[in-house]
């Protein structure tokens, strides 16, 4: 072994009796003069809100005993929004894209679950085809949802290459998604009873060749992470939530699977034909980060599974329901004929609405349980749009998870809750 | 309707409300006293079993003469059930209403947020204060009909006030006692802890005719 300059220079000092150099083992003349223990008092260490690893503008306020967390205080709210307040000034298609922003890595999914929750409240029953393309947009936010997780995580632990790899295939489903909806980010896919638009040709090849391109990509990050030393150091054993306290803190979504809940909106409250699908839900045994990291990695090959069958039985037909209350009459019908335009003024100056009541839709998305609660008093916009933000729920368990672990941990806890600041404030 | 209703008029008599359905979904109003009690019984009774908070919210109507309510969606996992709570809090007495923290370690930072944005306090709540706004907000409650979309201060007021700021403002008094190097502070900063001012607020101007 050769012998490195540093060893060399710091050999010098140090002679023995024959005057002879001998090597003074590194860091050991320091020790000496160390001071003695700085003692118990507390650090406050302020982790962003301008920070990569807190993916967004999350604050955490840290208290650290050397390098071990006593308490995270997190502050919220640097990108609030006031989407809830602005949605009551709003009629309900309007409303639409509102929510593109509030979970911006998977908005797809946003715009069906709010879709949803609005034709509860009005009593609107889709289309087959309809139904079928909104399953698509879902499984796809799923997919890209989780791909941005995996990548971002593993940068924060470490690992560089994931993050490429992920992000190669992610941008291949946003350009469908671009295809489909004419923007990457905010989609704005859907329409109250139908869609903004149908698919557009050469989508149906171009997310075959996605379901057959992701579950390689997927193999490759498995091989590279799963078995992975460091991986597993950084990973096995923190943050760990039981199933008692992963349903006392209300989590949903992969956090709550990973604790060992089998619960899964898709199965247990379906919604869009989600029980006629043939699909395994992970359930994880440790509830720590690696398990959620598990949890997630067959969460995608199974929306992969889901894409694969809804492609397979993709019917023909209209996508929006067939009801000129509802839904803007075609462009030609509008300027030739009188009812139809009177139809299309309607609906863009006095909105649709919705009878009293009220309605609370949940679907899931990839970061867990996200509910709509509508409350109409008979007129065009809601009285109350309140968005159940699965993110903000399970952020509230980062200070039980991450007290007693090292800082570095906790950027590995906090990266494993999958939070999207846009839902978190809202 | 959901049976677990009979079930809880059984058990609580007078302080059920009325209860009904709509969008097939089972709505039940409880007794703004009993709202805490009658969520226990609901979470631990064999048969009942909801476990699961899924949301606490708070709805404002459009008409002033009506209550504010307080919204819970519990659900039980098991049953796959789901029971929407409802409590109502007049608007002529002060909005206070028992915590269900002790109950779901998840409903901390969901009563946050409803303190936050409709004012409503939440009594044995361990940790009660603004979550999306920040501690010094002085705007009043923005999920409140009365507050305008806009908000309350003139966008002009608002930078400022952001501007005048002081750093401290931005922990709270106890972030700082975590801190124990206080004499390493600068005296100008020890002076404003020392009276307990965070970034005082100043006085809001008088609204401008909207």
């Amino acid at each position: 072994m050769s012998k490195r300059t540093v060893e060399f220079d710091l050999a010098t000092p140090g002679v023995d009796p024959a005057g002879r150099a001998v090597r003074v083992p590194l860091g050991a003349a320091a020790v000496e003069e160390r001071e003695p223990d700085i003692g118990v008092e507390h650090m406050l260490l302020n982790v962003g809100p301008q920070h990569p690893a807190t993916h967004g503008v999350l604050r955490l306020v840290v208290e650290l005993d050397g390098e071990i967390v006593v308490r995270v205080i997190p502050h919220l709210g640097y990108l609030h929004s006031g989407f809830e307040k602005l949605g009551e000034y709003r009629h309900y298609n309007q409303i639409i894209p509102l929510t593109d922003r509030t979970d911006y890595l998977s908005p797809m999914a946003n715009n069906v679950g709010f879709a949803l929750a609005a034709e509860r409240l009005m009593g609107i029953e889709l289309t087959e085809r309809c139904k079928v393309l909104r399953l698509i947009a879902c499984e796809m936010s799923r997919i890209i949802s989780h791909l941005v997780w995996l990548g971002t995580t593993a940068i924060d632990i470490g690992a560089f290459t994931p993050f490429l790899w992920t992000f190669y295939e992610r941008e291949r489903i946003y350009d469908l998604q671009e295809a489909w909806t004419g923007a990457r980010l905010t989609t704005s896919l859907t329409r109250v009873g139908g869609l903004l638009a149908d698919i557009p040709d050469g989508f149906e090849d171009g997310l075959r060749a996605c379901c057959t391109s992701i579950p390689k990509a997927l193999e490759e990050v498995d091989r590279l992470l799963t078995r992975n030393g460091i991986w597993c150091a950084r990973t096995q054993g923190i943050g760990v939530l039981t199933a008692e306290e992963a349903i006392n803190f209300s989590l949903a979504g992969p956090m709550l699977r990973a604790s060992g809940v089998p619960y899964d909106v898709r199965k247990d409250l379906p919604y869009l034909d989600y029980e006629t699908y043939d699909f395994d839900v992970p359930v994880g045994e440790h509830g720590d980060v690696y398990d959620r990291y598990l949890v997630r990695m067959e969460e995608m090959r199974q929306s992969v599974r889901i894409l694969e069958q809804a492609l397979a039985r993709l019917p023909d037909g209209p996508i929006n329901v067939d009801d000129p209350r509802v839904i803007l009459p075609s462009k030609t019908a509008a300027m030739n004929d009188m009812e139809a335009m009177i139809f299309h003024f309607k609906q863009v100056m006095e909105g649709v609405a919705a009878p009293v009541g009220e309605a609370y839709v949940a679907i899931e998305n990839g970061k867990g349980e996200q509910g709509n609660y509508l409350v109409s008093d008979g007129t065009a916009k809601p009285v109350r749009w309140r968005i159940r933000p699965p993110s903000f729920i399970n952020l509230a368990a980062l200070p039980k998870m991450a007290e007693g672990h090292l800082l570095s941990d906790l950027i590995a806890i906090n990266a494993s809750v999958d939070i999207v600041m846009g839902e978190v404030d809202r | 309707m959901n049976p677990s209703v009979e079930a809880l008029r059984r058990e609580f008599g007078d302080a059920i409300g009325v209860a009904f359905t709509s969008c097939g979904q089972s709505i039940v109003y409880v007794d703004r006293h009993r709202v805490r009690d009658a969520l226990g019984w609901l979470k631990v009774t064999p048969g009942q079993s909801y476990d699961y908070l899924v949301d606490v919210t708070a709805v404002e109507y459009r008409d002033p003469e009506r209550p504010i309510e307080v919204v819970y969606i519990v659900r039980s996992l098991a049953r796959r059930a789901e029971l929407r709570v409802k409590a109502e809090l007049a608007k002529d007495e002060p909005l206070e209403i028992d915590s269900v923290v002790s109950l779901w370690r998840g409903a901390d930072w969901l009563e946050r947020e409803v303190y936050d944005m409709f004012g409503i306090t939440f009594r044995d709540h361990p940790d009660l204060r603004r979550i999306l706004m920040w501690e010094t907000y002085a705007e009043g409650y923005p999920l409140r009909k009365d507050f305008p979309l806009r908000g309350r201060f003139s966008r002009a007021e608002q930078v400022r006030q952001a501007m005048s700021a002081s750093t401290e403002a931005q922990y709270s008094l106890e972030e700082l006692s975590i801190y124990e190097a206080y004499h390493d502070l600068p005296m100008d900063m020890r002076e404003r802890l020392a009276r307990g001012a965070r970034g005082a607020i100043p006085d809001p101007p008088v609204p401008d005719d909207e």
